[in-house]
């Protein structure tokens, strides 16, 4: 569950169902609010939503950093790994 | 003064989904009054309501997936989601999409609602009180909030014009139609499209009303039985959840594009009791000055006046009241007078009936059919005017009026007329 692998597909999973997206458009380098129609307020709900998956706390000035795919990755990743 | 036509109507209601199919179900006389199923009604002494039925458009029932994207939904109380699909249905149905910004900014949205977002804030409390404070949805304020109605129709189809929303209580259907026709007469708007919604049939609504004593709780085993206007058993409104949505517009503009027009808007009134909170004052003397009041606005006399869509929620006290104020303003033209309660086999809609019995009193205009009052066997009180017990009747139609009153003692009437 820790392994990188499988944190990237949840996080996609997670970004599909919020965002209703097609999966195909979620890739690692898309941006929630360019590339995948998300507003301000979606991305709120999805960094909450990051956390309740995750068992995390994303404190709100390193919520405002996520914009990517990969960067919701990087930071679960490197908070699953501390 | 600018005239104001209706162009398109949407409904969404125990009855189904569709302003032709409602009617037509509600001409045939069904009820769609059934037992609670969605929560558990067993400490609650009301355990039934109108519901909207769940099931395909094509067979006239409601499945969400179908009119607004599930990503979307959860951004939305239930009651916005009802507006959103019965403003849909009208303005499709108006087929008025401006193509340019002038017609945009033209057009506009007043739909109101009695509570919003009730299911929604009861939900929020819960996580409140579990300690997850902190999980409180960003969505959770714009999806309680009564004018978010407006805001999705107008976000959805571009509506830049006049953007409102009324809060009435169980006046409110009728005082965004009042309200937007008059917007349009000043020459705020071109066209509105206004109404009101309510989906107040969960725990803490029904709970709610049960605590003041509102809702019947006679008729547990025969739900279509429940809601009975005017008769000597009756005990009470059952309450009904939905949404009914008109679009109103400026004659010549519907003229112009050769938009079919239902009916013209023909008056309207509003008067406050100023005497208690939810109990209507002596005689109903409000109920007589809000119809007085739209009389004297349409320039009508009472004989003009050949259907009323009654307000008749199937309380006790109110019923008898409305019909003593009907009888004292129209005299011996109550004699030719058609009266009904269409509350009778949908239930009560609060913020939404005043809205879909004005699609009603439309409707009855269009059609010279007088919808009937369900389960009137045998009145409370005798009465000169025909109340339309049991099965609908054909009868010329020139005017409807429709009254709709509300907690706070707000009461309100509306007048429609075949379209000249």
């Amino acid at each position: 569950m820790t392994d990188t692998a499988e944190i990237t597909k949840q996080v996609k999973e997670i970004v599909v169902e919020h965002l209703g997206v097609e999966e195909s458009k979620v890739t690692e380098n898309a941006s929630f609010i360019d590339d995948l129609g998300a507003d301000s307020l979606d991305t709120v709900e999805l960094v909450m939503a990051f956390e309740e998956k995750f068992g995390i706390e994303i404190p709100d000035d390193a919520a405002e950093k996520i914009t990517t795919v990969k960067d919701a990755i990087d930071y679960i990743v490197k908070q699953k790994a501390a | 003064m600018r005239r104001v036509v209706v162009t398109g109507l949407g409904a969404v209601t125990p009855l189904g989904i569709g302003a032709e199919q409602v009617w037509k179900r509600l001409i045939a006389g069904e009820s769609g009054i059934r037992a609670i199923q969605n929560f558990d009604v067993t400490d609650l002494p009301a355990k039934i309501a109108g519901q909207v039925p769940q099931g395909s458009k094509a067979d006239g029932k409601l499945d969400l997936n179908e009119w607004i994207p599930p990503k979307d939904q959860r951004k939305m109380d239930r009651f916005i989601q009802l507006a959103l699909v019965a403003a849909t249905e009208a303005v499709e149905d108006s087929g008025w999409m401006p193509e340019d910004e002038e017609g945009r900014c033209a057009t506009g949205v007043m739909i109101g609602s009695g509570i919003g977002g009730l299911q929604t804030i009861f939900e929020g409390s819960q996580q409140v009180l579990e300690g997850k404070i902190k999980r409180l949805s960003p969505f959770f304020i714009p999806s309680a909030l009564i004018n978010l109605a407006s805001g999705h129709v107008s976000i959805k189809y571009g509506f830049k014009g006049p953007n409102h929303a009324v809060v009435t209580a169980c006046a409110t259907g009728v005082h965004a139609i009042g309200d937007a026709a008059r917007l349009i007469q000043f020459g705020d708007a071109d066209v509105m499209v206004a109404g009101g919604s309510e989906a107040a049939v969960c725990p803490l609504g029904i709970a709610g009303f049960c605590a003041s004593r509102a809702l019947s709780t006679s008729f547990n085993d025969e739900p279509t039985r429940a809601s009975r206007p005017w008769d000597k058993d009756r005990d009470g409104f059952v309450m009904g959840e939905g949404a009914a949505v008109v679009v109103l517009e400026e004659y010549e503009h519907a003229k112009r594009r050769g938009a079919k027009i239902y009916a013209e808007f023909a008056g309207y009134g509003l008067s406050g009791d100023a005497y208690h909170i939810t109990a209507p004052a002596e005689g109903h003397e409000g109920a007589f000055r809000a119809m007085k009041a739209a009389l004297r606005n349409g320039r009508l006399n009472p004989e003009d006046v050949d259907y009323i869509n009654a307000h008749g929620t199937s309380t006790p006290l109110g019923d008898d009241l409305e019909l003593q104020a009907v009888e004292r303003l129209f005299g011996d033209a109550a004699r030719k007078l058609a009266m009904s309660s269409t509350k009778s086999a949908i239930g009560h809609l609060l913020g939404a009936a005043g809205a879909i019995e004005a699609v009603f009193s439309i409707l009855a205009v269009r059609d010279n059919v007088a919808p009937p009052t369900l389960n009137l066997d045998e009145p409370s009180q005798p009465s000169v005017i025909d109340r339309v017990a049991h099965e609908a009747q054909s009868r010329r139609i020139d005017v409807a009026l429709s009254n709709s009153f509300g907690f706070g003692g707000t009461n309100a009437s509306i007048l429609f007329r075949k379209a000249a």
